[in-house]
């Protein structure tokens, strides 16, 4: 891997947009390679060299995913406090905010996928690295409560660095919040999907994103419980090159599918078929 | 008097020298003679220091830092989980394994009667001398030991017990071994577990509350935390290294964290905090067991005659609720627009 860590920016941080004219080529993370923007874009923002999957925007998610027009947003106006009154926490908000026209990293909504119904989420890691406070864990537990509520299944694309931090204990109990969530859908018997993207650890990846029926994730994604930074605690062990990746995930048995940007819609079509609407109707 | 005292209880550990001291010259007669000559009462100075020390320590212990409190919580003094269970419970059963491969030893649990009733009783462990530390793994579980904990709390329904747990981690394991062997999954799967356990759960943090590692075995009807034990997102270290990229400013991050058991209270997250004896719970482990028994007691009086349905109930509610946010004007925009302004900027400091 060539990345730096899980926080690290690739399509940014990396000094080499420097010299190029803005937004017109990017250079791979992966593999170097320098693509112009829109065919990078036209290959669903994954490198047609090495296959790297750069982040996708939340319209860019949408439009890949779900029938097109589909998507109903609900929820929208849920928004963090600063219970903590955490240093710089509200400034970082306030920029977050303007920076992505959200008010915070999560959004849920009704969608279809090939005429199925479901309930969706996606993470985005550019807000405060997709870190769960209090909106986040409201979010998703508010989505499956509506998942039960509709009988409809439960869809979670998952991008985040963990618990936020500057929400202190109130974010740590969002782990057993949506964990609770995810019981409830267990009871209901509504089907929930969950879909790792880069990055997905910490308190996330010990709480929802583990719970899914069935658990997808994307190639190349960074994926796993603490950061590279406590590397050391392995005292001499030598880590594997693909350590923490949804690779590793999947050869360690936790997840049941690495699944290509390109054959996300198609794979997630074939559970929602397999599921079936009214699933608990029919029994 | 104090043994190993932290930094700021030093200037308690120099009285307590010069009581010594005095007490020392009080008991040779000849050292004696030669105070009394000197017109010094012995047993007046002492009592002046005693008293003095008393007040110092009030006033220390009164005006902890955050800081102070994570060390007191970590304190290597401090009575452990099987030090409780020894002091708190009768005929402790301690039983093994995951049923999957392994026995953790961060994790014990066990079947033991608190009065006339039978319980289960688990918690995380910690060990004292380098030897036990390292076998107890600092108390930090592995895969096995949050699927050990399950698989007792599994039993405790089935047999219709109550749960008792004491939670003191620094954190979960998160080696190369653990990520292997699905740490993450196995916090979350008992996380989802306890949501919907027909028995009632009593959780005690009794030192450190520490992250998920702390809560995958801390999802009750009823937490307490001692006075001086915390409770935290991320350890104060962690913290820092992530927002200031330097470990030594921990102090900083502890404040800023708002991790100790009196923050937890006021945020309405914990159930209650007890008091601890004067100088932490490990300057007399007996009260404090005692104390801890009878809240214990107290909290499984009211829940026992519960049904389970009304208490799974309540506990999804409990920790469904928690959390503080705001419910803004919803923009109806499909995908998303801009917010106003104004109400962006409402965001980060409205009530909800």
């Amino acid at each position: 891997m060539a990345r730096g860590g899980w926080f690290s920016r690739p399509s940014r941080s990396d000094g080499s947009h420097m010299n190029m004219p803005e937004g017109l080529w990017t250079k791979c993370p992966g593999c170097s390679e320098i693509t112009f923007a829109r065919d990078l874009e036209r290959n669903l923002n994954v490198c047609p060299k090495c296959g790297y999957h750069h982040r996708l925007s939340l319209s860019a998610r949408l439009a890949l995913t779900v029938d097109e027009g589909s998507f109903e947003e609900i929820d929208s106006g849920v928004a963090s406090q600063d219970p903590l009154s955490f240093p710089d926490y509200s400034t970082k908000l306030k920029r977050d905010m303007a920076k992505t026209s959200m008010n915070d990293g999560v959004t849920t909504g009704r969608a279809t996928i090939e005429g199925l119904p479901l309930i969706l989420g996606v993470a985005d890691f550019g807000f405060m690295g997709g870190s769960m406070g209090s909106v986040a864990g409201e979010k998703v537990v508010r989505a499956m409560e509506t998942g039960v509520k509709e009988n409809k299944p439960v869809v979670l694309f998952t991008a985040s660095g963990g618990a936020r931090m500057q929400e202190g204990l109130f974010s740590l109990m969002q782990m057993a919040k949506t964990s609770a969530g995810a019981s409830k859908l267990d009871r209901a018997g509504v089907p929930y999907v969950v879909v790792l993207t880069h990055p997905t650890t910490a308190g996330v990846y010990a709480s929802y994103a583990s719970l899914g029926d069935i658990i997808l994730a994307e190639p190349g994604a960074t994926v796993g419980f603490a950061g590279l930074r406590v590397g050391n605690q392995n005292m001499g062990v030598k880590l594997p090159d693909d350590f923490q990746t949804s690779e590793f995930q999947f050869r360690c048995g936790m997840v049941d599918l690495v699944v290509a940007r390109k054959e996300m819609r198609a794979t997630l079509a074939r559970l929602l078929a397999f599921f079936g609407e009214g699933t608990v109707d029919a029994q | 008097m104090l043994s190993n005292p932290l930094d700021f209880e030093k200037p308690i550990a120099e009285l307590d020298d010069l009581i010594g001291e005095l007490k020392k010259v009080g008991s040779d007669p000849a050292e004696r003679q030669e105070a009394v000559a000197n017109g010094i009462d012995i047993e007046a100075e002492i009592g002046r220091f005693e008293a003095k020390r008393e007040l110092m320590a009030r006033k220390i212990y009164s005006s902890l830092t955050p800081w102070n409190e994570v060390q007191m919580a970590r304190h290597v003094d401090r009575p452990y989980t099987l030090d409780y269970i020894g002091m708190i419970f009768e005929d402790f059963l301690e039983l093994h394994g995951d049923r999957n491969g392994a026995d953790d030893p961060a994790i014990v649990g066990g079947v033991a009667k608190l009065g006339s009733q039978q319980v289960v009783v688990m918690g995380h462990q910690k060990g004292r001398d380098l030897k036990a530390r390292q076998l107890r793994n600092f108390g930090s579980a592995r895969p096995a030991g949050f699927r050990k904990a399950l698989r007792l709390m599994k039993m405790a329904e089935k047999f219709h017990r109550p749960i008792v747990v004491f939670v003191d981690t620094p954190a979960a394991e998160a080696n190369l071994l653990a990520e292997e062997d699905g740490i993450s999954m196995s916090i979350a799967i008992c996380l989802r577990e306890m949501v919907t356990l027909t028995v009632p759960i009593i959780v005690a943090v009794i030192g450190e509350g520490g992250s998920g590692g702390a809560l995958g075995i801390a999802v009750g009807d009823r937490v307490i935390m001692l006075e001086h034990s915390v409770y935290s997102v991320i350890p104060p270290e962690g913290c820092a290294a992530i927002l200031w990229n330097d470990r030594s400013r921990a102090a900083d991050a502890a404040g800023a964290l708002k991790l100790t058991s009196k923050h937890a209270l006021e945020f309405g997250l914990v159930d209650e905090v007890l008091e601890e004896p004067l100088g932490g719970a490990h300057r007399d482990p007996v009260e404090m067991a005692n104390r801890l028994k009878s809240a214990i007691c107290g909290a499984l009086g009211k829940l026992v005659s519960v049904d389970g349905e009304t208490l799974t109930q309540g506990r999804y509610d409990r920790f469904r609720n928690m959390g503080q946010w705001i419910e803004l004007e919803s923009t109806p925009q499909p995908a998303h627009s801009s917010l106003p302004a104004e109400l962006a900027r409402e965001s980060g400091e409205g009530k909800g």
